[in-house]
């Protein structure tokens, strides 16, 4: 995990639709299980592009300082 | 614990919502209360949130002013803009916004969109258009195009299809704008705009209806859908940049008509004014 952000998962939100898999610059996120997760392999950037397209709201960054 | 801003603006005991995976309808609700809340945190900017009302009519696009934590009425089919209206003239401070759909704005309230757009109504609307009558399972609606499969048009629609944005500019709005869900960041500027706008607002969102739209029209799953809206939906300053030729086909998003005719409620209260004194 790159900064001071992180990444969330709401899991009994996430509908498996794939928009977030799809649309991450770094492919950093994958379906398992019909559900969202993010990769081992911390290729995260913390950018948000998934927060700003997942239409459940499922998947979005908090700001750590706080 | 959802994000800040769905903390925020959502009534999150009634989320998750409804909708089917991969619905745009939840992205372009995201998009009205991201532009909110960035209107309401500008100090330059004069939005409180206790003077926004968020009005929406009948579809699978109006369950959203359930699900939005602001004053909300869930009105009747087709008629959130005649609702709308009267919110604005009882009370003209009100930042009053529509949500509909393509088939609750442009057909069954296809007379209550030009005549608000002709009156310069102050409201915003936001149509969550997604080419489908979703709710009652896959009719075609006024801008399913034409050739397109849906269950009322099993071997192809022969109807051509509204472009809302333009109907809306057509009918004497003052200000006409297209997004869409892929472009997350411009449809919230857009969105942004409208509000801030005095006279009738337009927004035309192009939604994804993955599971009656898309389906039926083998257009893939959500991510395909949103695929074709990042190759043939183009953001303002590209579209203006493009070479005539590889325009044809895309369509631009961004605002498309703009102009500032006087405002309904002023002009009415204006009337009202001139006349006490002649009395």
């Amino acid at each position: 995990m790159i900064g001071r952000k992180q990444l969330i998962i709401e899991d009994a939100w996430c509908k498996g639709c794939g928009i977030c898999v799809a649309f991450c610059p770094k492919q950093a996120l994958e379906l398992r299980d019909g559900k969202v997760h993010l990769k081992d392999d911390g290729q995260c950037i913390t950018c948000g592009l998934c927060e700003m397209r997942c239409p459940d709201y499922a998947i979005y960054l908090v700001n750590m300082e706080e | 614990m959802p994000s800040e801003l769905i903390h925020r603006y959502m009534r999150i005991d009634h989320l998750p919502q409804i909708w089917c995976p991969g619905c745009g309808n939840g992205t372009i609700m995201r998009d009205v209360a991201a532009a909110i809340q960035e209107l309401i945190d500008d100090p330059e900017k004069d939005i409180n949130r206790d003077n926004i009302v968020i009005v929406s009519g009948i579809g699978c696009s109006s369950r959203a002013a359930g699900y939005l934590d602001f004053n909300s009425i869930h009105t009747t089919h087709g008629r959130a803009i005649a609702f709308a209206t009267g919110i604005k003239f009882a009370n003209p401070k009100l930042n009053v916004i529509v949500l509909t759909g393509d088939g609750d704005c442009s057909a069954i309230g296809g007379n209550h969109l030009i005549h608000a757009a002709r009156r310069n109504m102050g409201l915003t609307v936001i149509a969550f258009n997604n080419n489908i009558y979703g709710m009652t399972g896959g009719q075609y609606s006024p801008t399913t195009p034409d050739g397109d499969v849906a269950t009322t048009a099993p071997f192809g629609n022969v109807d051509r299809p509204f472009d809302i944005a333009n109907l809306a500019s057509g009918a004497g709005a003052s200000f006409s704008a297209r997004g869409d869900v892929y472009h997350v960041r411009e449809t919230i500027d857009i969105i942004k705009e409208a509000i801030q706008h005095k006279g009738f607002s337009l927004v035309d969102v192009y939604s994804v209806c993955p599971t009656y739209y898309g389906r039926k029209n083998h257009k893939g799953s959500a991510v395909d859908m949103l695929r074709w809206q990042k190759e043939n939906l183009i953001p303002t300053a590209r579209y203006y940049s493009m070479p005539e030729e590889e325009r044809a086909g895309k369509k631009l998003i961004g605002i498309l008509s703009y102009n500032d005719y006087p405002e309904y409620t002023e002009e009415y209260a204006k009337l009202v004014k001139a006349y006490r004194k002649k009395k």
